[in-house]
């Protein structure tokens, strides 16, 4: 039951971030790639003013899958990297921390390329 | 006789059929929310396994990120994306997405400049201001913290 | 020799006859309600080629190869080829005809390239200074794709104005004057703008475009869209028509329903993806060379203003943010030399 829950929550609160980009699509001329800015950075923002965290908390994968939760991955990083060494953290935490995602998406990105070849659009 | 590039704009507007902001709202947030529901999931059984939070959510993130490059060079992701509109484009698999397509389509100009750079070509801004934006916070922590 | 009348338009005093023409096509293509008319369609839009790129140039040499088989015409008779597409440096066109050793002259027009090229060709015959000319231009939806917009399998959503590439290629060969069609005018357009920056709205920057053209071809030569059986545009799709319409309206211009447009003839919009229709220099090129060429011979069709239209940007002056500049050239095509209304 509470397996299902909090897959409910994820469902409603991540379909919430998707559905308010289709009105940024429809709406505005911005291109996706400036959504996908768009979203990261309000991700770090929400983050630094500590509105994010309590949706994460809620909502679980909901908040962190959507690109908003990259940014807060980000900040939360920085955060933590500037209270463990200063400074220096400000540079080294973002990136840590996503690390992983990033590092996938590049070799998956590799072997994609290596593996398969593009198509048409049927 | 001829319009001003004003009136011109109104007549353009008014001739472009308008897309169906509902239906493609509700798609987005039903693909979206089975996205993130994948992710719930895979979370939920990373942590049943003993990882911690912040692992589990990594895990998560790469499982996404390989169902959304395997679907990238199956030909696929663009097909569901057609219709899902910002609900493929927001989550991490959009973000994947971004990265590989571009690898795929420009291997025939190599795998320095076709591959290796042109993957960087739509995800690229997104790391770079994602980790401006993070360095600035973290700046201010530093500073003021 | 061609005489210029009014301040746009040659009139071909000695009607130069389209002696042959082949289209080729892919699936899409085939699917549409033209499908049954090209000469080759092959389904496999690679054309078993190594890139889109290469597959492009490969669309050339088969229209190029039909035009000069059903005319039972050598390269070595064409004395010049006017040729051009939509990707840089036209490499399309430049692969496509470097093997056939025939003087060529590379044109860009974008989608206006048909009308661009067998203009140019025409009046070249027209004026005994080339016997045999080649006009060909091509245009595939993946190369358009990755130059223009996205990768193919990137998950992007196309707006309700957005047009369909289409993935295909017409080539004409214009001779002296022999058998219907003939060429008996030509309308060279001016760049129109006004100030469309949408780049998947590429109908309504057109559209500017062949209004213009179409009035200043009417003005020159005095005549009213009642001489014609049809105005053919090339590529304005759903939304470039309704807004032709409506400035040749303020023009006091009534088409009376004589306009076709090759984007909306090509596809089948109800059935197949394609939003607001075709689009491309393949389009109007393969429209014209499958459909509306043969039927001009038949006699079934009498008089056609043929009006290929192109949008003139590139994708650095988009993201300058600059607007998008669209040119028509017209020809007009006729199953009969006898010169009427052009007088």
């Amino acid at each position: 039951m509470e397996l299902l829950i909090s897959l409910g929550k994820a469902f409603l609160i991540g379909g919430l971030f998707c559905a308010v980009g289709q009105i940024l699509i429809d709406k505005t001329k911005l291109t996706p790639a400036r959504i996908l800015v768009g979203y990261v950075v309000a991700g770090v923002l929400l983050s630094a003013l500590g509105l994010y965290q309590p949706l994460v908390d809620f909502a679980g994968a909901g908040a962190t899958v959507p690109l908003t939760g990259f940014g807060h991955l980000l900040a939360t990083g920085a955060q933590k990297a500037v209270a463990e060494k200063g400074t220096l953290g400000a540079l080294t935490g973002g990136l840590t921390a996503s690390a992983a995602g990033i590092t996938a998406a590049m070799l998956f990105g590799l072997l994609v390329a290596l593996l398969f070849n593009p198509k048409d659009k049927s | 006789m001829s319009p001003t590039p004003q009136e011109y704009n109104k007549m353009s507007q008014k001739a472009a059929p308008g897309s169906k902001l509902w239906r493609n709202m509700l798609v987005a947030f039903l693909v979206g929310g089975v996205i993130c529901t994948i992710g719930q999931g895979a979370m939920s059984w990373m942590q049943s396994l003993g990882l911690s939070r912040e692992d589990g959510g990594a895990v998560t993130s790469v499982f996404l990120i390989f169902l959304s490059a395997l679907l990238t060079g199956l030909n696929c992701y663009d097909d569901i994306a057609k219709h899902a509109g910002a609900g493929t484009l927001v989550p991490i698999t959009g973000f994947a997405n971004a990265m590989v397509s571009p690898a795929l389509e420009f291997k025939r100009e190599g795998f320095i400049l076709g591959v290796g750079a042109k993957m960087f070509s739509i995800a690229g801004p997104v790391i770079l201001y994602g980790s401006a934006a993070s360095v600035v916070y973290g700046l201010i922590l530093a500073i003021f913290g | 020799m061609a005489v210029k009348t009014g301040k746009h338009t040659y009139l071909l005093e000695n009607t130069p006859s389209v002696l042959s023409f082949g289209a080729v096509g892919s699936k899409k293509e085939a699917e549409g309600p033209l499908g049954q008319y090209f000469d080759v369609i092959n389904p496999d839009s690679s054309f078993g080629e190594s890139s889109w790129e290469k597959a492009e140039s490969k669309l050339v040499q088969i229209s190029v190869g039909q035009a000069l088989s059903k005319g039972n015409f050598e390269p070595e008779q064409i004395d010049l080829a006017f040729a051009g597409d939509l990707l840089n440096q036209c490499i399309g066109s430049v692969y496509g005809l470097r093997d056939l050793g025939i003087p060529f002259v590379g044109l860009y027009g974008a989608c206006s390239t048909m009308a661009e090229s067998l203009a140019l060709a025409a009046l070249f015959v027209d004026a005994a200074i080339a016997k045999k000319a080649l006009a060909v231009t091509s245009s595939h939806f993946c190369s358009a794709e990755r130059q223009f917009r996205f990768p193919l399998e990137y998950g992007g959503q196309r707006p309700p104005t957005a047009q369909w590439t289409v993935t295909g290629s017409g080539a004409c060969v214009v001779g002296e004057s022999a058998a219907a069609p003939y060429v008996r005018a030509v309308t060279i357009g001016c760049i129109e703008d006004l100030g469309i920056k949408d780049a998947n709205n590429m109908g309504a920057a057109m559209a500017p475009a062949a209004a213009k053209t179409i009035a200043r071809y009417l003005a020159d030569t005095h005549t009213r869209p009642e001489d014609y059986d049809m105005i053919l545009t090339g590529d304005l799709g759903q939304v470039g028509s309704a807004l032709l319409e409506q400035l040749l309206a303020q023009e006091k211009i009534d088409l009376k329903g004589r306009h076709q447009d090759c984007g909306l003839l090509i596809y089948d919009r109800q059935q197949q993806d394609v939003h607001a229709g075709g689009s491309g220099c393949g389009c109007a090129a393969s429209v014209l060379c499958s459909f509306i060429l043969p039927r001009i011979r038949q006699g079934i069709l009498g008089d056609v203003l043929f009006v290929a239209t192109g949008a003139l940007m590139s994708p650095t002056s988009s993201m300058q943010g600059e607007s998008i500049p669209g040119v028509a050239h017209l020809v007009y095509l006729s199953a009969s030399s006898r010169r009427k209304g052009v007088e």
